[in-house]
This record gives structure tokens, sequence and C-alpha cells, in this order.
């Protein structure tokens, strides 16, 4: 799962208010805590009143701009149907699009966690040990959360595994 | 939850966080600034970890405090956005002249690409301007490094230095190993007029001095400034600085590339020495071609950008594009969901009687700045923080009778306390003749920039208890005709009749409409109780 430059380049994208940055956020611990290289980014700002959000995280052995190029993303995660095809031109040729579509419909208890049960469809296509995953959720979540997203991480895993 | 920055070695942090992280480590005895995207999280964070942190009313406040604490010989930092070093060009230009003997840094944080800003100005031409030593780093590492670097040039050579973020940097997480913290040495008033006190017999020796200090820092700089070198092939060598580094050792890592982090007073004979060795050296520079002009005046034979890349931001794809001489028209950038008033902002109650009442709307910065799209589509005019009132007051001189009475002033609670103060005195003290309107949005805080305190909303920086300005008395004293506060939530009043009765007389006028910002609104009743259990702690 890496392009040219042994980089592995990742968006998430979504609306204000989906916590877009917080899975960023998670995304990033997650593969700094497996020793690699990380750079995140994003344009905060006018985000938090509900217009559309994208965020780039990128890790490998050395990574150089924090800002994933333009058509070299290797995943693209997408939270809300209509920021789908805002996106797609970021993807390359043989990317991998991630939906909530990989969510079965019913299957998560709360919506608030929607982004961390992204997080668990997207582990399941990234070399990465779930442990490294769980610390990074616990580091940035309030404990009372823990749990519940847990739970949404270990759905999303699995969903994604078997689609 | 934020990542606990407390505790090293290796972390992930953004650049505003580890500017506010290498503040702590090197003593900063205070940290004080204006909120403003996006350098607004290095001090939320000195304060998490804490620091002493305060929000000023305005940029020249903080950085007039800042300089008072660098003459009593502490560490001070003062963080803006880079429209905020206008509003503090005043002390910023003297602040150069004299000697400080704690270190003084101050933050600029440019937003090139205007992700959230009124323009997208280079401030690296303040440094130029003012005189005064610039630190530009390249990602958090330095950001982190350049701190603590900024107070030792800032000392050894008792002056103010600048240390120029952009968005990508203050808000790019990337990898930083901190130092040992030190402890700071304790602060003493040291007496020494002629290098404090600006009058004209002693400014006319301060400039040379301040002249000879650069002379010294230029030279420091040639022999052992921060500088980054990776050598590639002969063929092209890039000279790049700030996150532009990262985008051309990326766009190009064939080529050979040289940048530095001390960018004003140049390292010019490194610069030069270096660039005889390629074909072909070109100059990677975000923003205005100003690099690029002062190493041709220097006689150094580089290429530039073409005028396109002057604007925006720059990334990998624009950078492949400048090296390859490519100045076709760019792809546009996908139009998302603009952003929007929050169902249930109060702002939006006043917005919709300004459209149904016809008026000419003179706008000012904040949330509320979005009254100017559908469906309000109610503001006619935005500058700079501050210019709602007396942009207002020139529409009001200057335009027919019917349409003048038609104008009204906007402002933010946080907008009025930075910068609308001295316009309400000139609205008193040249009242237009059909008299003059203004609204402020009381909405109980910074909403715009992520819910910051001010004067206004009687809390700290911490949210802790403080002095609060009343906006009524205020208005009152300043000698406005009619003062009203409207408080929103209370069902029986008539916004929409109350401000056309405004605008019927030929007097002036303040509304200050009240109620909490829909998303502070817990927060604040939270910090409300925190406040009150403490002083009935302490009583
Ligand atoms: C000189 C300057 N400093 C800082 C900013 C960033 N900024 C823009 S509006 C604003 C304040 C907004 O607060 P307020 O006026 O209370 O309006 P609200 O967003 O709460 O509606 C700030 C800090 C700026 N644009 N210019
Ligand atoms: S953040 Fe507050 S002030 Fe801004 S749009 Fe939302 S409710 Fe209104």
């Amino acid at each position: 799962m890496t392009s040219n430059h042994s980089t592995t380049n990742i968006v998430i994208a979504g609306l204000g208010g989906q916590g877009i940055i917080t899975a960023s956020d998670i995304l990033a611990e997650t593969a700094f805590r497996a020793g690699f290289d990380v750079k995140k980014s994003e344009l905060h700002g006018m985000s938090q009143r509900g217009g559309s959000v994208t965020s780039d995280v990128r890790f490998g052995e050395r990574v150089l701009s924090p800002m994933v190029p333009a058509g070299e993303t290797d995943v693209l995660l997408v939270l809300e149907p209509t920021q789908i095809e805002m996106n797609r031109p970021l993807l390359r040729a043989d990317g991998v699009l991630l939906t909530t579509d990989v969510i079965p419909p019913g299957a998560l208890k709360n919506k608030k966690s929607l982004n961390v049960a992204m997080l668990g469809a997207l582990s399941s296509v990234l070399e990465i040990d779930e442990a490294h995953w769980l610390e990074a959720i616990h580091a940035h979540l309030a404990a009372k959360l823990h749990r519940l997203n847990d739970e949404a991480f270990a759905l999303g895993r699995r969903s994604a595994q078997t689609d | 939850m934020k990542a606990d920055l407390s505790n090293p070695p290796r972390q992930l942090l953004s650049g505003d966080d580890a500017v506010a992280l290498a503040a702590l480590h090197a003593g900063t005895a205070l940290g004080i600034g204006y909120p403003g995207t996006p350098s607004t999280e290095i001090l939320e964070t000195f304060d998490r970890l804490d620091g002493r942190a305060q929000w000023s009313p305005n940029e020249k406040t903080a950085l007039e405090v800042g300089i008072g604490v660098a003459f009593a010989g502490a560490r001070a930092l003062v963080t803006m956005k880079h429209v905020g070093l206008n509003v503090a060009a005043d002390p910023l230009f003297t602040a150069a002249y004299t000697d400080v003997d704690g270190g003084l840094i101050i933050v600029s944080a440019d937003d090139p690409g205007m992700a959230s800003s009124q323009n997208e100005q280079d401030n690296r031409h303040y440094a130029r301007a003012a005189g005064l030593p610039m630190l530009e780093p390249v990602d958090s590492q330095q950001a982190y490094d350049f701190t603590w670097l900024g107070f030792e040039l800032s000392e050894r050579w008792k002056i103010p230095v600048l240390l120029r973020l952009t968005t990508r940097v203050c808000h790019s997480l990337t990898p930083v190993l901190p130092r040992a913290p030190i402890t700071p040495k304790a602060a003493d008033f040291r007496r020494d007029v002629p290098a404090r006190v600006m009058i004209p017999a002693f400014a006319k020796p301060a400039h040379h001095r301040l002249r000879t200090k650069l002379a010294e820092i230029a030279a420091w700089n040639e022999a052992e400034g921060p500088l980054h070198i990776e050598m590639g092939n002969q063929a092209l060598g890039i000279i790049s600085t700030g996150i532009s580094a990262m985008h051309a050792r990326e766009a190009a890592p064939e080529a050979s590339h040289l940048s530095f982090g001390l960018t004003y007073p140049l390292p010019i004979e490194r610069i030069r020495a270096w660039a005889t060795q390629f074909e072909r050296v070109l100059v990677v520079e975000e923003g205005d071609p100003m690099l690029v002009e002062e190493l041709r005046a220097a006689g150094i034979s580089v290429e530039s950008k073409t005028e396109r890349f002057r604007f925006s931001e720059l990334d990998v794809a624009r950078v492949r594009r400048i090296i390859t001489g490519d100045d076709s028209e760019e792809p546009a950038p996908p139009q998302g969901k603009p952003p929007e008033l929050c169902p249930g902002c109060s702002h939006r109650t006043v917005f919709h009687a300004l459209r149904e009442l016809d008026c000419i709307v003179a706008g000012d910065i904040g949330c509320y700045t979005l009254g100017v799209l559908p469906p309000f589509s109610a503001m006619d005019t935005c500058v700079c923080m501050g210019a709602s009132i007396t942009t207002g007051l020139g529409l009001r001189h200057a335009l027919p009778e019917a349409q003048a009475r038609r104008v009204v002033s906007v402002i933010g609670d946080s907008t009025f306390v930075h910068s609308g103060l001295t316009g309400l005195a000139e609205m008193a003290y040249n009242p237009p003749p059909t008299g003059h309107l203004v609204i402020i949005l009381d909405n109980e805080t910074t909403a715009m920039t992520g819910q910051q305190e001010h004067p206004g909303t009687g809390r700290s920086l911490d949210h802790s208890r403080a002095a609060r300005m009343d906006f009524v008395a205020v208005g009152q004293a300043m000698g406005i005709k009619h003062v009203e506060l409207i408080d929103e939530a209370a069902k029986d009043v008539d916004l929409k009749a109350c401000i056309a009765e405004c605008l019927a007389r030929d007097e002036t006028a303040l509304i200050i409409v009240r109620q909490p910002c829909v998303l502070a609104a817990p927060k604040i009743r939270l910090y409300e109780k925190t406040a009150a259990a403490a002083t009935s702690e302490t009583s």
C-alpha cells in the first residue's frame, strides 16, 4: 500500500462536525507509534461551521511535504456520501476508496463514532499492528468514550475484512 | 483530548504546539497575543502546559506588554496572525531601535492561500522594513528549535526577533524531539535611558546601533546560521525557505537543495558560493518574489517562478510546474460545501432584520461575516477588524441623505474591544448629519477563531474570572446619544422595530445584541459555575 516515494498517502474527507480531524490525529498517532516518520496536514478555520473538510496523513521512512499531492492518494476515506465525487480526483489510479458503505446499516451504536469505525475499516488495508490503533484511540479520546469507540473500531475492521 | 506534551522524548506536534513547548522549556515568563488563525493554538497550548498565557485586547497592546517583559529582563513570546502585525506595527518599528534584556519573540503566522484570512500579505517584508531578524521553520522540529534560537539571538544582540510561521507549518503535525528545559534568569530592572527612551536625541544613535546589530547578525548567519543542504545532481540547484523547502525536495529528489532558517539578514555569501555549482539555480518561495529579487540585487543569477505562483500557497504539484517552467492554467481546486452560520446562531436574527430593512451594512470580521452569503446577503463592506464603524461613518458622511439613513455598522464583541473603541469615539466626536447606528453582536466569545475569551467576556484566557468591560457604560461614556442592550433570548423584543427607530433619528446610537454563541454556550455556563464556586470558596 505505498506509492513511488515509499510514502503511504491517506486522505480523510467529510464535513465539519464529523470528527475528521480527530480521525486523522488518531491515524497519524498510530503510524507514529508504529515507528514511521509521519506528517499530517489540513486547513482549520471555517471548517467548524459545517463546511467541507479534508485532512492528509502521510507516513513512511521519510516524509517531506505534509500535503498529499492530488492524484497520489493511496486510500481515500470519505465519511459523508456528498463528499465522494469532489474528492475522487485525489486518488491515484489504483488507489482504494473507502466509504460509509462498508459499515452495515444500523450496525453502528452511536453515529458520533463513525469516524473511528471508518478507521477500523482503514486498518484492514494498512499493515499496522492493531495494538497501535487502540493505543492511539485511547490517547485521543476521553476514557468514558473508550468502550464505545473500541467497539466501533472493531465493527469497521470486521466489516471491511469481510466486504 | 490532546496528546500529552509534557512527557518527552519524541512526539508528534503541530508547529503551534512545538512553539508553545519550546517557549515553556526555554523559560518564557509570559506568552501574550490576540487570537487569529493559524496562530491561536500557541497560547492555548502554552496555557495548557502551565505556562503563563494571556489574551490581550489586540496585537498592539500584546506586543507592548511583551516589550515591557523583555525590558524587565525576562523572556516574552508575543503571538498573532499576519494581519495582526499591521496592528502592532507601531511598537514593532521602534522596539527595533531599543535594547531588550530578556528575549523577545514575535510570532507572525502568515496565511498564504487565505484559508482563513482577509488577505495573504507576506510578512517577510516586515523584517526588511523594521530591520529585525526573521526565522522561518520548515516543520515542527524547526519551530521548536527556532523558538530556542530566537531567544538566544534576541538576548545576544538585545533585539526583538520575528518568528514567521505559515498555515502549513502551524497546523501540520510532524515529529519533534524536545531538549532539556532550563530555569529562566530572574527578572531585574536595569536602567538604560538612551537604549529605551526613543526621543530623537537617543533614537538617532539607536538607529545606527540597529544597523550594526544587523550587520553582526548577518556575519553570524554567514558563519554558523542554520542551513540545510541536500546534494543531488549539478544540473539544478534549488534555493527555498519555509515549507516550500519540503515541497521542493519532494518535487525534485534528483536536484540539489539549499534552505536556510534565518531568512533576514540573508547569508548572502554562503548562497553565492553554493549557487556557482549548478547549471540552473532556481528560487522556490511562497508569496512575493522577495528572495529572488534580493539574490539578483546581490548579483547572484537565479531563475524565478512566474507571476501565477505569487498567489495562494505552494504544494508539490505547483513546485513541479515551477521547475519545468509550466505556466499553463492550473486545475481548479474542488469546490466544497462552504461554511455557514450554525443553526440557531444569534447572528441570524440580526441579519434577517437588516435585510428586511434594506440596510447598507458596513460589516466586520468574525463568524458574522458569513452574513454576506445567502440567504442573508446582508453585508456590503468588510476590510479589517474595526473598520465597520468607521467605514460606515464615511458612507454616512458622503452618501445622499436617503441612502445615508440606511447605513448600519455591525461588529462582533471581540472585534469591538480589539479596535472598535476608537471608532466609537470617532462617531461621537464627528457624527454625520444623519447620525449613525452601530450594532455590537455580543455573543460573549471570540467565536470565529475557536471561542477565546476577551475583556468583554469577563474571563481570562484560562476562563477564570476577570474584569468585564461594560459595553453600555462605554457607549454612554463616549457620548453616544442612545445606547440599548437587547437580550435576544427575551421573547418580547422586536429587534427590527428597534433598528428602524434608531435609523429614523438623526442621532448616534449603539445597540448591543446579546446572546451567547450556541456552540460556546454550554462551556460558558460551565466556566461561570466554576468561577462562582471558586469565589464562594475564597470568601
Ligand atoms: C488584526 C487581526 N487580528 C485577528 C484576526 C482574526 N480574527 C478575525 S475575526 C476575529 C474576532 C471574531 O470575534 P467576534 O468579533 O467576537 O465575532 P464572532 O466570531 O464571535 O462572531 C479574529 C480574532 C484578524 N482578522 N485581524
Ligand atoms: S460558532 Fe457561534 S457565532 Fe459562529 S456561526 Fe456558530 S453559533 Fe454563530
